[in-house]
């Protein structure tokens, strides 16, 4: 196999892993955050005894997100040298200000706040925790900025045979990644507020530390329901402005193949990318796909005949996880707005906190095909208009690449395994009394 | 050009300073199968690093980072040439930060004795592959004009790369034990006095004959010979090495590992000093080797980047000092009962 394609499949594995937990470490930070100051506002001894709770859940989560982080950084330079010599004058300076501005903030003040219970104030222990939270949030605007460039370079000239930096604030104020930024760490938010209901329904299924997990489950339904519209609305965004920045995305995400007026949105489709058609489309809408990315039911979309056989994005993966991801994106702010009625009586209400327990994995699901669309619908490119991926992985022996990968997916296995396992067994647990 | 001159030495600061950090973690996860003879040492252990070794680790993500935005053909071919040893050390340290989180969470001796072999080897192979890597490093690195790396893992294994792989160790240990003497008490804190007394002049030994070899295996010294006062980078490292001993006989153990911190700040910034401008020389053609100045990012980013470095790298340093001074104390007996302890 070749180097490209084992790279590909490395990096891939990689971050999606490592956004396995990273989703969860934004969102509960804030979460933790926020019932550690309503205890130092209130005196309440259940919510210290929720910021531990949620806390002991957050940091073995954090663990595994903080050590496969460090492969991201590692590897634009072992799997893709071509493309660092090539970007890292704009790149490769978001990664560093990331880890100088965000990085070190957090980890160092996550063993404070490990450690420092009896060592600083209640007040100020609180504030690590928002600190940390602030923290991550900080590296999110980091490393998107530098996604959002990847997505659609801005603020470069190529020189001497590389893209060099001339406009700082046009990659800063990229709309891209500010646009990836107020969808990615939204759903982020999304993801624990399930995550911290699911975990609370088990026990009210259970009919044990009720006021407990009453409580955790309101904080999280009133996070999840802000969320879970948020993030639609900026998904859509999203789509108007791929619509003018990436057609070819567009064109793929939505297995439109003509170049034409009116165009029409398929509810589902099965796309066939051999003989450029789709084989089956069910609910076609006309004209909403033309109001959807342009705002007006008659304007012209861009077809994927429009480009070169070699310039398109796989369509088949692109447009199913984008169906998916908007199809859970639509059951989210459903089952947050149910809850919300059901918010006094959630012990009442069985049916509900099952489906809630069950839908722990959803907004995972939601998230990591996000990133396949993003990623996958870049495709051929690796800087979108400017370098392909072909021409970007490192001159490197394809066997090295292959037992690291090998390498990747046992160790990662194994370190997913081992890490849900001991959330789950921590969150079945329950509270310290 | 000035900014890329500052920009190679703040790149050496950076890897001193991850070197300095967390080589103590590295020190004592190597000791950690030795001196951790029952379960309370071993927690003893895990907990006097406890709450610095994350803040630590960023130190080579900034590292990597810096050498990524201002010097990126360097990142490049420096990466892609190490491949398989970064490859080791990227999971070294995956083993390492998630085996301190897991180790106490299943209470079980065999769970437990996972964790620690992790542990041992998350702490040992980086040590001694960082050495590898940058003895290499200051020896030349068989690259050609194209970066392409002409060689295998095996390549690098080569005499003088083994012996800096041993410098880094050495260096650890005793950074570790004196760590350890800090912060323990009663008869773990024994043990790790005497280790650090035994293993002072085996390290001794190591830096003259490293000192020595460099002299034949690398071009180090050319810069020292153009400008004699340089070798007061050597001078204040072998002092600060004797020091340690001085401290260590006085018991005044947190002088020793602060002499011990400049005697690693040192080691790497006589090799630092002799690459000067080079940061990745060739050892096939002098032609070929990446240097400040044919291998940096454009003024502009250089620009920016200093901004950056010049507004945190301060605040970072104030805060970190600001936990190592809230974390002083020695770990005790009480401190494991406390239920967030590793
Ligand atoms: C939207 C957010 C986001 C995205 C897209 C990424 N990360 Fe990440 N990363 C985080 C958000 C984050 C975080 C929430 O800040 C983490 C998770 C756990 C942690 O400690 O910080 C983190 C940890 C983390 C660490 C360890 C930091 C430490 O020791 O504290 C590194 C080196 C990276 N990441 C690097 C990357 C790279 C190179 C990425 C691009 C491919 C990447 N991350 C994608
Ligand atoms: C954390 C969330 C992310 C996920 C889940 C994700 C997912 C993916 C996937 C699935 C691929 C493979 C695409 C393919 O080869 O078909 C990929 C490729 C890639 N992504 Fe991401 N990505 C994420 C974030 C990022 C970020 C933040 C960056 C840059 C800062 C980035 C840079 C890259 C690069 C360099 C490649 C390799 C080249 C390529 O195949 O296009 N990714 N990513
Ligand atoms: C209902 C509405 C939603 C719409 C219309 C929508 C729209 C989009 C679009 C157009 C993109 C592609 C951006 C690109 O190509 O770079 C995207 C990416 C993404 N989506 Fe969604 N989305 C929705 C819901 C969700 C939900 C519920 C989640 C997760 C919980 C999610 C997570 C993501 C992620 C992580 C990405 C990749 C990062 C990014 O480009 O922002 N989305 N979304």
């Amino acid at each position: 196999m070749d180097v490209v394609l084992l790279s590909r499949l490395q990096f891939a594995t990689a971050t999606m892993f490592h956004f396995l937990f990273v989703p969860l470490t934004l969102g509960l930070s804030v979460l933790v955050a926020f019932m550690e100051t309503k205890y130092v506002r209130t005196g309440d001894e259940t919510y210290l005894r929720m910021t531990k709770f949620w806390g002991k859940l957050f940091l073995i989560n954090f663990a595994v997100g903080v050590v496969t982080g460090i492969t991201l950084e590692f590897q634009f330079g072992t799997n893709w040298s071509r493309y660092s010599a090539f970007v890292g004058d704009i790149f490769g300076s978001l990664l560093a200000i990331e880890a100088t501005a965000a990085f070190f903030l957090e980890s160092t003040l996550i063993g404070v706040w490990i450690f420092g219970w009896n060592k600083i104030s209640k007040k100020a222990h609180a504030i690590v925790m928002w600190l940390i939270a602030g923290a991550g949030t900080m590296s999110a605007v980091w490393i998107l900025m530098a996604n959002g460039w990847m997505q659609h370079p801005v603020g470069f000239t190529i020189r001497n045979g590389r893209a060099e930096l001339v406009d700082f604030a046009a990659v800063v104020f990229n709309k891209f990644a500010i646009l990836e930024f107020f969808h990615t760490v939204p759903a982020a938010y999304i993801l624990s507020a399930f995550f911290v209901m699911g975990i609370s329904a088990y026990h009210l299924l259970k009919k044990q530390h009720i006021d407990f997990f009453t409580k955790s489950f309101r904080i999280a339904l009133v996070f999840g329901l802000i969320f879970s519209i948020f993030t639609a609305i900026t998904g859509d965004m999203h789509g108007v402005h791929v619509t003018e920045t990436q057609p070819a995305k567009l064109a793929a995400m939505e297995a439109h193949w003509e170049t034409t007026t009116r165009a029409p949105l398929h509810l589902f489709a099965v796309p066939d990318e051999k003989n450029e058609r789709n084989s089956v489309e069910i609910g076609s809408i006309p004209g909403l796909l033309s109001f959807l990315t342009r705002h007006d039911f008659n304007a012209e979309v861009r077809g994927l005949k429009d480009f070169p056989k070699d310039e398109r994005p796989p369509v088949l993966l692109s447009f199913f996880s984008f169906r998916i991801m908007v199809a859970l994106g639509a059951l989210f702010p459903l089952l947050t707005i149910i809850g919300w009625f059901k918010r006094n009586r959630l012990v009442e209400s069985p049916g509900y906190l099952k489906i809630m327990l069950w839908s722990i994995p959803l907004p995972y699901i939601a998230i990591e095909l996000g990133w396949v669309l993003a990623e996958v619908g870049r495709q051929p490119w690796i800087v979108y208009g400017l370098m392909k991926t072909s021409d970007a992985a490192s001159p490197v022996a394809s066997s090295q690449v292959l037992i690291s990968l090998i390498a990747f997916i046992l160790v990662y296995s194994l370190l997913g395994a081992v890490g849900f396992y001991l959330i789950a067994k921590n969150a079945r647990q329950g509270p310290a009394h | 050009m000035v900014l890329q001159t500052i920009w190679f030495f703040l790149w050496g600061l950076l890897w001193a300073l991850f070197f300095m950090t967390d080589g103590f973690d590295f020190g004592i996860g190597t000791l950690y199968p030795f001196l951790g003879k029952t379960d309370q040492d071993k927690r003893i252990m895990i907990n006097s690093l406890g709450p610095l070794w994350d803040g630590n680790e960023v130190w080579l993500i900034t590292a990597a980072g810096v050498t990524f935005a201002a010097f990126p053909t360097v990142y490049a071919v420096m990466f892609s040439s190490l491949y398989s040893v970064l490859m080791l050390i990227l999971f070294a340290l995956i083993l390492r930060g998630v085996s301190f989180e897991f180790r106490g969470k299943v209470d079980d001796p065999r769970w437990r004795k996972i964790w620690d072999t992790c542990i041992f080897i998350g702490s040992f192979t980086p040590a001694l592959l960082f050495g590898v890597v940058f003895a290499n490093i200051f020896k030349g690195i068989p690259i050609d004009h194209n970066g392409i790396y002409h060689g295998t893992l095996f390549t690098l294994l080569n005499p003088y790369g083994l012996l800096g792989g041993v410098l880094f160790v050495m260096l650890f240990l005793v950074h570790g034990a004196l760590w350890l003497a800090i912060k323990t008490e009663g008869d773990l804190h024994e043990r790790a006095a005497s280790v650090a007394n035994k293993l002072w002049p085996v390290l001794l030994w190591v830096v003259v004959i490293f000192l020595i070899a460099s002299r034949f295996f690398t071009h180090l010294y050319d810069n020292y010979l153009a400008h004699p006062a340089l070798f007061l980078v050597i001078l204040i490292t072998v002092f600060a090495l004797l020091s340690i001993k001085f401290f260590l006989a006085k018991r005044a153990f947190f002088r020793a590992w602060f002499a011990s911190a400049l005697t690693i700040v040192g080691s790497t910034f006589f090799g630092i000093v002799g690459l000067y401008p080079n940061l990745f020389p060739s050892s096939l053609n002098p032609k070929y080797s990446l240097t400040a100045q044919n291998a940096s990012s454009s003024p502009l980013t250089l620009k920016i980047m200093l901004i950056v470095v010049i507004i945190f790298l301060p605040i970072v340093i104030g805060y970190q000092i600001w936990t190592y001074n809230l974390f002083k104390g020695k770990v005790t007996k009480e401190d494991l009962a406390y239920e967030e302890a590793y």
